[in-house]
């Protein structure tokens, strides 16, 4: 049997501590971890619980910004009344996370942590090679079932998917995410995969996610989070995005846009293109369909997730024209 | 085991009484957690078991390395192929006689990934979890077959028996004015159960208990018995609940001899549960199918032919039919008819029963095609089917027992409002929602067999069924306590059913959904044999306090015995019973012919040879549906959700609305995922099916459900059963996926072929 050992760290600093060994991981809600080493992916010595650890888990939000504690659960963050009408795009993308039981369960910095879905990641014992799991052995899935997997951010050494809901609506809001006394943008915390995808996060052995912060922004209180997905109801996206709009005075002409997609890229996708586009125009239809485009710009697909390069565009689009209806 | 009835209503309400809709009896034990499933037996010396199985689709196992497993903690055994006792091949479920050959449930020739190659037993689950993956297969590997579509599958073995014509089809379609040709799919669906697949298996010297879930307990008794070569009677087969079945946990499987094995070579309990991923490997599920459905008509839409070839996936070195031409040959009238299908061998598990295999989809081919004939013609989809409405089986050229699907037809378009559709494709739209409107049918045919049952009446007056049979959801529990207070004349909270233990009053299988129409009968057949010698003792004991009245019949109502006139006294069941110095009455019946001998009898119950075929005599018994069905399409997304299913079935007379309604909705939630999501994908290099797990093999969730109406226009089918039901469980899958996909070409003019329609095939 696989011992290890069990650790309830009894301060942040403890669990810094905890964590640098070899072997150890931060246990949270534990819906990812668990069932991680459940499928033999995850192999933790130490187990280093910080579910407990007072004062993780507050959402505090004024007009500069909103701030939320690592430990703060889906389901408070996606009803708490200040992120719902100033970060409606964060509700909603929390909202359409997982099953009610997860949101319930799961921590926000054990959310942004949450690993890809890549079939081939989660069996090592029928498909031995996978980048991610196993360095150097190459990569199961080019070539194999890719219906789920990235068309933007791939390598020739990992195709996986980001599969995380909230991550994208935060990087469209230039969010931070505080690891004790440092601050890393979203953007810069998820890395993409070139040729070392096992290295997912700029998080380094020994750093704790202590909270989340994201600027207030006219674009963020107007926002919302669309997402696209085979079933109606605890699925990961197919196609997903994250918009904020501000308008200047005329109500048309859009001023700031804020665009990032989830389920088609490897780490969650902030599409500059499509806001560079767009800012300064008047909202129009087909000049929104147009400059959704550019969301794909560079996007390769592995035959069958192609529809995702079609359907991202329209996810996009669409979420814009609805913002721009509520004008 | 035993279920404690709560009170729903009293007799005088109705619910009690056969017909009424008596709340499930097993409810309250499920939803409280105190109801015990199979493997949560506690047993003393219990040890675990885990399977190994093959990584590779095709080949041989070259060695395994047992070393590290045999050596870590807590491992009991390690089995392999190599050190197990080779078991007796089993006869299969028609009894036929096996092959004078061992079987050995753990595989050296490897014909699919996940075929059992090793089980580790140890102290604990864990510690048996951790040393199976210690364990070191290696093979040579050979190029496997990896599905339908391979090309190394060729045409397959062409099934005689599944050979139905009439006519000349082929002269009838070239000279028919309108003709349609199509191919449709549908692939590797799973049955995906709540409760995986496991079993707690205890050898006593030659007696073999058996803690299993089971949708046969008589059948599985008997393949555990041939297959360890001990008489059947010393085998106990124990299943009180199931947490789902679909048809697939009606056979004895190679996992149950691996358990059986260990604890018979460790002679200890052996506990073995198949994880999640086992449980699409382990078994089979729906094989994939590929049809051309070809029609040729007139210009008025009547049909002159039908031209329909099917083929299904099996294993390398199993057989399953998947009956294609089943609803084909008997939906519409037609004079000229060819079906014909091959069996396609694919290095997959073979293939197995789950919810209305055959019919199911051959519905889908049919119920497609007979929708694209509407549109070529130009007519609308509900009168096409009403102008080749079959007034008789059009295959064994039989009178329908009743046929209430015309009614259906009217019922289910009243109530969806079927006259206001507009008939053009993408004429319907809610904003970015394309909607369409789409109708099919389904059938499946009644399944009939002998049952048997005992019934108690017991000194305080309470009453005790017994039976072999199951429950696994469908209301067995409930409605047998329902038949056996309606015939006795006892309110239904004062019956005990016992099900699911080998040791009762045997019965056959429970799939086909014939249960229910072979136990009411049998239990109907048994209490009214308790209830005359109730009566007889009543009258004609001379300590009875009615043997003065000399009267020739009593009356028994809400457990009371009063003459049919009132006069003399009223007792209780109890107080008779005291009266007369009798503890109990027991009566055992079945439904059996009364010259049966006991060879007979067994067969009857451990094979399912001696069903009774449906188009027996001078009728054709099916159960029939009619689906109606909203869905609405994103245009941009291609997403399609179903907004509104209007069904109405005709299952005869049901024994329990309430629970009928339940199993109706259940199939059609099962139709919407088969539909919109269900599919195993094949990794085409490993020829194995990677979504294993319900994070990726995807089943509605209730957001995907809209509000279900379910109309019953069912009436006594006294051909069918005793009690004049028909079929409910499996009818109501059969249609739900054509109806959507014609739903799905009305909101979009896209035809989908290919199940599931998934939003790639529509953007
Ligand atoms: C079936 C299923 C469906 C799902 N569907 C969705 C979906 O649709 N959308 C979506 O967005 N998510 C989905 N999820 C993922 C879910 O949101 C994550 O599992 C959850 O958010 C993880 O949080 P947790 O607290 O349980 O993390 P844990 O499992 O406890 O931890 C996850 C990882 O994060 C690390 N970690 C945890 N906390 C910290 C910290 N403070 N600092 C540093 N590292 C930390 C852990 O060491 C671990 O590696 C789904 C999950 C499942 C199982
Ligand atoms: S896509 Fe990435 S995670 Fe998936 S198998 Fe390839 S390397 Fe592993």
């Amino acid at each position: 049997m696989r011992d290890f050992s069990y650790l309830r760290a009894s301060s942040v600093d403890a669990a810094r501590q905890a964590s640098a060994l070899p072997g150890a991981m931060l246990l949270a809600g534990g819906t990812t971890l668990i069932d991680l080493a459940k499928c033999g992916v995850a192999e933790p010595d130490t187990l280093v619980d910080i579910t407990h650890l007072k004062g993780l888990d507050a959402i505090t939000v004024d007009d500069r910004g909103a701030t939320i504690g690592a430990l703060a659960k889906m389901s408070g963050i996606a009803d708490h009344a200040d992120i719902k009408s100033r970060y409606p795009a964060v509700s909603e993308a929390l909202w359409q996370a997982a099953s009610a039981q997860i949101r319930n369960m799961a921590t926000i910095g054990g959310n942004l942590m949450q690993r890809t879905r890549c079939p081939y990641f989660r069996d090592g014992e029928n498909f031995p090679a996978c980048n991610k799991r196993r360095p150097g052995s190459g990569c199961s899935a080019i070539g194999g079932v890719t219906r789920g997997h990235a068309v933007l951010g791939t390598s020739e050494a990992c195709i996986a998917t980001y599969p995380g809901d909230l991550a994208v609506a935060l990087v469209a809001f230039d969010a931070m995410v505080h690891l004790g006394d440092r601050q890393v943008a979203v953007d810069d915390f998820f890395l993409l995969p070139g040729a070392a995808p096992e290295r997912e996060h700029a998080i380094q052995p020994g750093e704790v996610i202590t909270a989340i912060s994201i600027p207030g922004s006219t674009a963020a209180r107007r926002s919302t989070y669309l997402k696209v997905r085979d079933r109606q109801s605890y699925e990961f996206a197919a196609a997903s995005a994250a918009v904020g709009i501000e308008f200047e005075a005329d109500g048309r002409t859009i001023r700031d846009l804020r665009v990032a997609l989830g389920g088609v890229a490897t780490k969650p996708w902030r599409a500059r293109g499509v806001e560079a586009a767009l800012k300064g125009k008047v909202l129009d239809a087909d000049a929104v369909k147009r400059a959704s485009l550019l969301a794909v710009e560079g996007a390769v697909d592995h035959g069958a997730n192609h529809y995702k390069i079609e359907l991202a565009p329209r996810v996009v689009a669409r979420a814009i024209l609805k913002l721009g209806e509520t004008a | 085991m035993t279920v404690h009835m709560k009170r729903h209503g009293d007799a005088s309400d109705g619910t009690e009484a056969v017909g009424g809709r008596l709340s499930r009896v097993d409810g309250p034990a499920k939803i409280t957690g105190a109801a015990k499933y199979a493997v949560e037996q506690r047993l003393d010396g219990l040890a675990y078991a885990v399977l190994v199985e093959s990584t590779i689709a095709a080949g041989k196992v070259r060695s395994i390395d047992t070393d590290a497993a045999q050596a870590a903690p807590g491992v009991l055994k390690v089995l392999t192929r190599d050190n197990i006792p080779p078991l007796k091949t089993a006869s299969d479920w028609l009894g036929t006689p096996p092959p004078d050959a061992p079987y050995c449930p753990l595989a050296h020739d490897i014909t699919f990934s996940g075929q059992h190659v090793a089980a580790v037993v140890a102290e604990t689950f864990e510690q048996a979890v951790a040393a199976a993956a210690l364990v070191k297969v290696s093979y040579d590997e050979t190029p496997a077959i990896v599905d339908l579509s391979d090309a190394k599958a060729g045409d397959g073995i062409p099934i005689d028996a599944m050979t139905k014509e009439w006519g000349d089809a082929a002269t009838a379609f070239a000279a028919a004015p309108v003709r349609i040709c199509a191919a449709y799919n549908t692939p590797r669906e799973y049955q995906a159960p709540m409760e995986p697949h496991g079993l707690i298996a205890r050898w006593e010297g030659d007696q073999l208990t058996v803690w299993e879930p089971s949708q046969w307990l008589d059948g599985m008794a008997r393949t555990y018995a041939e297959w360890f070569g001990v008489p059947f009677e010393n085998v106990r087969l124990v299943s009180p609940y199931i947490g789902g079945g679909f048809g697939s946990k009606a056979l004895a499987l190679g996992h149950g001899a691996v358990a059986a094995i260990a604890a018979r070579m460790l002679e200890r309990p052996v506990r073995l549960v198949m994880t999640r991923p086992q449980t699409f490997t382990g078994y089979g599920g729906r094989a994939a199918t590929r049809q051309t459905v070809t029609i040729g008509a007139d210009a008025d839409g009547i049909i002159q032919s039908i031209v329909h070839r099917g083929v299904n996936e099996t294993s390398i070195d199993g057989m399953w039919v998947e009956p294609l031409g089943s609803t084909t040959s008997i939906m519409y009238q037609t004079p000229n008819f060819s079906s014909r299908q091959n069996v396609v061998r694919v290095n997959s598990v073979v293939p197995g029963a789950m919810r209305a295999p055959g019919e199911n989809p051959s519905a889908f081919g049919i119920e497609s095609a007979i929708d694209e004939l509407a549109y070529e013609v130009g007519i609308d989809p509900l009168e096409i089917r009403l102008r080749n409405y079959a007034e008789q089986d059009p295959h064994a050229k039989k009178a329908w027992s009743t046929r209430q699907l015309r009614e259906a037809y009217a019922a289910g378009a009243e109530r969806f409002g079927w006259s206001k559709r507009s008939p053009e494709p993408r004429s319907m739209r809610d904003g970015n929602q394309l909607i369409g409107w789409g109708v099919a049918a389904g059938t499946y045919p009644v399944r009939r067999a002998y049952g048997e049952a005992m019934v108690r009446i017991l000194a305080d007056g309470s009453v005790e069924v017994e039976s072999s049979s199951i429950d696994m959801g469908q209301g067995t529990y409930t409605i047998l306590a329902q038949t056996a207070a309606e015939t006795l004349g006892v309110p239904a909270d004062n019956v005990v059913v016992k099900l699911g233990d080998s040791r009762f009053a045997r019965a056959g299988v429970t799939g086909g959904s014939r249960l229910a129409g072979v136990m009411t009968g049998a239990v109907h057949k048994a209490a009214s044999a308790a209830l005359d010698e109730l009566v007889g003792l009543a009258i004609s004991d001379q300590r009875s306090p009615f043997h003065a009245l000399q009267a020739n019949t009593l009356v028994v109502a809400n457990g009371r015995i009063t003459s049919p006139r009132g006069e003399g006294p009223e007792v209780s069941i109890a107080e008779l019973l005291a009266s007369v110095g009798r503890d109990r009455i027991e009566a055992k019946g079945d439904t059996m012919p009364a010259n049966s001998t006991a060879e007979e009898r067994y067969k009857n119950y451990t094979t399912i040879a001696m069903a009774l075929p449906h188009t027996e005599g001078d009728y054709s018994r099916y159960s029939w549906c009619a689906h109606f069905i909203e869905v609405r399409v994103d245009e941009d997304f291609g997403t399609v959700r179903v907004s509104r299913v209007v069904s109405a079935l005709d299952s005869g007379r049901l024994y329990n609305p309430k629970l009928a309604e339940s199993q109706w909705k259940g199939g059609i939630i099962m139709g919407i995922g088969q539909a919109l999501l269900e599919e195993g994908i094949v990794d085409r290099r490993h020829g194995r099916i990677v979504n294993n797990n319900l994070a990726d093999y995807l089943v509605p969730t209730n957001a995907d459900i809209p509000d279900i109406e379910v109309i019953s226009v069912g009436i006594p089918d006294p051909h069918s059963s005793a009690l004049g039901g028909k079929g409910v469980g499996e009818l109501a899958i059969v249609g739900v996926a054509p109806a959507i996909a014609n739903a799905v070409f009305h909101a979009t003019g896209k035809r989908i072929r290919d199940l599931p329609i998934t939003l790639e095939k529509l953007i």
